[in-house]
């Protein structure tokens, strides 16, 4: 019998993990962007050292957690599980990253959406008694998902203007049952919503739907009114989908534009030469363990609902026509342990 | 001597041109818009337009890709004067060999010698 169920799509956390230690590590674009304070990292070399750009993503990652960890004052042999997850075919970043670790091991693929999605399993790990300590680890690279989604660099093809930038970038969370916050209080885990978009160019809007129905139920399943968080952020939805969810709320009679902002929109300045915004589970998972935590920490943001949006898609399904399809998960983060 | 030039500038700066709109303005993957230009050159070559337009233009039309078409036509209309209906298959990569190799060379090497970085 689920006693931490709440209506259709939703769970209540009985015994809140704590978020103990947050860092990321972000490429040079990324560091030159709004948010280049907040990052723990950046790395002017886009190849972050190695031979290769994939090499270079594995290599971002880990250092994003073990630099999660040193702030956690954790050493890796104490972190039960990890979630992980990148953007590349077989999640080949997360894998390698965790090559030497030693870490218990789960590796997702939620596309963009991956950090909230590997926060919700590994909070609900800690809530439900299997564990005292999870990561949670997320990464993408501009150079690595060019060639999985697009063309390698060494082809030199333009991108259209409606495209967006994959960020360069890496975030990691640490988890435990025992903390001073803040906290992982409520999820609401999202179901695929297919908007019928088949433009690759087009994320934003492919997505968006899926974040109105996952942020709409989440009201729904907790009873909290949109103004009960002092910020609503979605991942990557950029300068289209934001509009988007701006305009559905409106048509609900809600009006959002106060306390919504999306990660892709945060991390880039216009005048950066990213198009739509940035995407990637870099995006989302870099600013979360950034500028929103470290906002928490110092008192801006009590509570924030962090529902990072994915496009389920493979360049092999686009070039057969199909849908792209949308997710979004939502996770409410807290300062106070009772949400 | 110039006029040739300003020829040539103009001739290939506005086939790049018209696939930079394609890029922009259409769906159109950049892959699509290189075989159109080479379908197109196959067919303009085939018709007997492109000749003339390349004799005007000179390295405008030739250099572009439907240049490439162009010489893949040329090729099969001179290999099946001389051999028939095999020409058909032979003529095209017989008359482009040479660019084709080139490319594959001058590619190899600059793969070689160079290291792809962001921009």
């Amino acid at each position: 019998m689920s006693t931490k169920r709440i209506g259709k799509q939703s769970v209540v956390l009985q015994n809140p993990p704590s978020i103990i230690g947050h860092a990321c590590v972000v490429g040079k674009k990324e560091g030159e962007g709004p948010l280049g304070d907040s990052f723990d990292y950046i790395n002017e070399d886009s190849y972050f050292g190695e031979a290769t750009w994939e090499k270079a993503e594995v290599a971002m990652q880990k250092q994003a957690l073990s630099l999660a960890l040193n702030k956690a004052s954790i050493p890796p042999s104490k972190v039960e599980y990890s979630f992980g997850g990148d953007l590349l075919n077989q999640c080949i970043s997360s894998a390698y990253s965790m090559r030497d670790s030693n870490i218990p091991f789960f590796g997702l693929f939620g596309a963009c959406s991956t950090m909230a999605e590997a926060l919700i399993l590994a909070a609900m790990l800690i809530d439900g008694g299997f564990a005292d300590i999870t990561a949670a680890v997320t990464s993408s690279h501009f150079c690595s998902a060019e060639r999985q989604f697009r063309f390698p660099l060494e082809y030199g093809g333009q991108r259209p203007p409606t495209s967006q930038w994959t960020v360069t970038g890496a975030g990691a969370a640490i988890l435990s049952s025992n903390g001073n916050g803040p906290y992982i209080t409520h999820l609401t885990v999202g179901k695929i919503v297919d908007a019928g978009i088949k433009d690759a160019n087009n994320m934003g809007a492919a997505m968006a739907p899926a974040a109105y129905d996952t942020l709409k139920t989440h009201f729904e399943d907790t009873g909290f009114p949109p103004t009960y968080y002092d910020l609503i952020l979605t991942g990557d939805l950029g300068s289209v989908g934001h509009s988007i969810i701006l305009d559905f709320f409106k048509s609900d009679g809600v009006d959002l534009s106060a306390i919504y902002q999306d990660c892709g929109l945060m991390i880039y300045s216009v005048d950066q030469d990213v198009h739509a915004g940035g995407s990637g589970c870099g995006c989302s998972a870099s600013v979360l363990t950034g500028h929103i935590l470290n906002g928490m920490r110092s008192g801006r943001w009590k509570r924030v609902l962090f529902a990072a949006t994915g496009a389920l898609m493979s360049p092999t399904s686009t070039m057969q026509g199909e849908s792209i399809l949308g997710i979004c998960h939502a996770v409410t983060i807290s300062t106070e342990k009772g949400g | 001597m110039f006029i040739d030039y300003l020829k040539a500038f103009l001739v290939g700066g506005i086939l790049c041109a018209i696939g930079q709109v394609l890029i922009d303005k259409t769906k159109l993957t950049p892959a699509r818009i290189l075989v159109s230009y080479v379908v197109a050159g196959v067919i303009l070559g085939a018709l007997g337009v492109y000749k003339p337009f390349a004799e005007w233009a000179g390295a405008g039309a030739t250099v572009p890709l439907t240049g490439f078409g162009n010489v893949l036509a040329k090729g099969v209309k001179k290999a099946v004067e001389e051999m028939g209906a095999l020409g058909i298959f032979t003529g095209g990569l017989t008359a482009a060999a040479g660019g084709i190799a080139a490319a594959i060379f001058f590619g190899y090497l600059v793969a070689l010698i160079f290291k792809p970085k962001e921009k």
